[in-house]
């Protein structure tokens, strides 16, 4: 009588999810009763799971608002599942090579991430304030414990506390917020917001509750002014876990961003849009100067990713479906290009481990050339250069701003892209023009693989998969109008 | 005077003496102890007001886990509470005015059930009076909100596996039992029956 679910049948458009949970449980007994040494394994199988929840994502697409209302299935919860589990999947082979060095030989780390990533689903198919906070707290949690899990280095510890501490502090600004919005409203369900808002119209406790939780979900994609943890939190972190950071959680919280505001708040878009265009010019100005003094390759990324953050907010900032659209396209190829950098930087290493700073990369044309070709060719795409994957990026999102008469917007943006080639350019300077000073040494083969798919993607995106991902993007956001 | 009167005021007067007590009162361990009593003073109005299951929680997570914990942690960090307490007389009257503050918005929510009595009728769900609720509870827990009821239990897994990850180390010096070492002992490895002639010793 108080449930939708009669039958197995009936939850099928959360087969994903229901395999990921049962999934990480399994995975958990094997690591506990297997030998412990045997993280590789269980690394794999978390990979497999990851896929298998994809393809089970791709295979059955049934949509349906589930769980009385509190879980929704759409083309647009799909489509970012699958950014989300791809992001997932491409961090943790990201992590596989010389995993004892970064302190990931833990099996606990690859289950702690299945975890994650079933948090971020839960985000991406939340259609009630109850739903997105639990599943941003399981993500986060996760998180916290991710970014700490080398935990007899310092610099690990302090990311991870950071982290926890300033996410703890958004948590409670989502969820003051949150109960704002419930009581101005009455609802907690996204959609009967939406239906309250329409017939009672504005109010400003409904207003203050509005910016409370763009600010909490602002924390988690990092727009500025809530970015300080980025750099801090991205420099602390083992490598791999920065690229696990710099990935999925970003799309699962854009994600959450675009649900939020397009549909809950879609009564009330001239207040989120000042919100929304506020945070993205603020944050592709700041990452853009900010980023030009940096040291660490690290930090570099950090400030680059809080600048995209910016770029793809310009799409969502026009409030219609081709700013969605566009968002969705930016989202993938930013997953694409995160995947290959990080890869390009995790294959560089010299006899002092892993690079830290820019000036490590010196010389790094002479000795691999390969490598330093295709992070080249992904520094071009970061900053938008045609014909690479980044510029039609940006082009989809600055499209849509300025059809949404955005104009200044999208000047400040282009402008804030045209700095940002400044520091982009500078790292591929350090590698073709300085002189060498350390060898580096081979590269594993798993991220020789990863670094070669990215870098195909991004070079011909426009001949190949370009039109699918648009047409599939424009799907994904049709569902939501 | 009827009894669950008296036992209302009973509770309620010995929770606000413990409270006080548990500000008051010079040794930590006490101050734990009195803040125990607190609780179950206040499960104790809770069973009055009809909510036996938060009573119960009340006394299972607040008196059971979280007052013996605050009491380990009491304990077994040497905190010198004598100097904590040294500043408090500055910051009273802080505390003062944040009590006022309170105590005008309780006189508020309190207020306005006495001038517009109709609020205190408008409740999400309707309350079915025939069953007690934790049957209640228990309905809805696994079936309306059963997609948030195993999230936030996903969410306990990950705290669980994040605070062994971060915080178990496995010592290489310490001994341990292997249990199937134990019982895999055979009496021909271990044990020698020497034949002895009396008066001469081994």
């Amino acid at each position: 009588m108080n449930s939708d679910v009669t039958d197995f049948a009936s939850i099928a458009p959360a087969y994903p999810e229901l395999l990921m949970a049962v999934g990480a449980l399994v995975l958990l007994v094997i690591g506990v009763v297997i030998n412990k040494e045997k993280s590789a394994l269980i690394s794999w199988l978390a990979v497999l799971l990851i896929a298998a929840a994809g393809l089970t994502a791709v295979l059955n697409p049934a949509d349906g608002v589930l769980f009385n209302g509190v879980f929704i299935a759409d083309a647009f919860a799909r489509y970012m599942k699958l950014l989300v589990l791809g992001g997932a999947a491409l961090s943790l082979i990201l992590a596989m090579p010389n995993d004892f060095e970064n302190g990931l030989h833990k099996f606990e780390y690859s289950i702690l991430a299945v975890l994650a990533t079933l948090g971020m689903m839960v985000m991406v198919s939340a259609n009630d304030l109850m739903s997105l906070y639990v599943g941003l707290e399981l993500q986060s949690l996760a998180l916290y414990v991710m970014a700490a899990i080398k935990r007899d280095d310092p610099r690990a510890t302090e990311a991870g506390l950071k982290y926890f501490v300033l996410g703890a502090l958004s948590s409670g600004l989502l969820l003051y917020g949150a109960s704002m919005v419930y009581g101005f409203t009455g609802h907690t369900n996204l959609q009967e917001i939406v239906s309250a808002i329409a017939m009672e119209g504005r109010s400003v406790g409904l207003i203050f509750g509005m910016v409370f939780l763009l600010t909490g979900v602002a924390f988690k994609i990092s727009a500025v002014p809530f970015h300080m943890w980025t750099p801090d939190v991205y420099e602390g972190a083992p490598t791999p876990v920065t690229a696990f950071l710099a990935m999925a959680p970003k799309v699962a919280a854009m994600s959450l961003m675009i649900r939020l505001v397009m549909d809950t708040f879609q009564p009330i878009t001239g207040d989120w849009q000042q919100v929304v265009i506020f945070l993205s010019i603020a944050s592709m100005v700041l990452a853009a100067f900010a980023a030009i003094g940096q040291k660490s390759i690290k930090r570099l990324i950090a400030y680059s990713s809080i600048g995209h953050v910016g770029f793809a907010l310009v799409g969502l900032s026009s409030g219609t479906q081709v700013g969605v659209e566009g968002v969705a396209i930016y989202m993938a190829i930013y997953v694409t290009m995160t995947a290959g950098l990080f890869a390009c930087i995790l294959s560089l290493r010299t006899e002092n481990g892993y690079v830290e700073t820019i000036d490590d990369l010196a010389g790094a044309a002479q000795t691999r050339p390969f490598v330093a070709a295709i992070m080249a060719i992904i520094m071009f795409s970061l900053i938008g250069l045609p014909p690479l994957a980044g510029f039609f990026a940006k082009w989809q999102v600055f499209l849509a701003a300025i059809e949404a008469r955005l104009f200044v917007l999208a000047v400040i943006g282009m402008l804030a892209s045209a700095v940002s080639a400044f520091y982009y350019l500078r790292v591929v300077k350090t590698m073709y023009f300085d002189e060498p000073k350390s060898t580096f040494a081979a590269v594993p083969n798993e991220l020789n693989i990863i670094i070669a798919v990215s870098a195909f993607l991004i070079v011909t995106y426009y001949f190949t998969v370009g039109s699918a991902l648009t047409n599939w993007a424009h799907i994904a956001a049709g569902s939501l109008f | 005077m009827t009894l669950p009167l008296f036992f209302f005021y009973l509770f309620s007067i010995v929770a606000i003496a413990s409270a006080f007590m548990v500000i008051s009162s010079r040794n930590p361990v006490h101050a734990v102890l009195f803040l125990i009593l607190a609780f179950v003073n206040a499960a104790g109005l809770f069973m009055l007001a009809g909510a036996e299951f938060l009573a119960l929680i009340l006394i299972v997570v607040y008196v059971g886990a979280v007052a013996v914990l605050f009491l380990f942690v009491v304990m077994m960090l040497d905190v010198d509470f004598a100097e904590l307490k040294s500043g408090m007389l500055q910051y009273a009257p802080i505390g003062i005015l944040v009590g006022v503050v309170l105590l005008l918005e309780l006189l508020l929510v309190a207020g306005s059930f006495v001038i517009s009595p109709e609020v205190g009728g408008s409740t999400g769900l309707p309350i079915d009076v025939s069953m007690d609720n934790t049957r209640q509870l228990g309905l809805v827990l696994y079936t309306r909100y059963v997609f948030l009821f195993q999230g936030a239990g996903a969410v306990l897994l990950v705290a669980m596996i994040g605070a062994i990850v971060l915080t178990l180390r496995h010592r290489s010096t310490a001994k341990r039992q292997n249990p199937v070492d134990q019982v895999a002992r055979k009496a021909s490895e271990t044990l020698k029956v020497v034949k002895v002639k009396s008066g001469q010793g081994l």
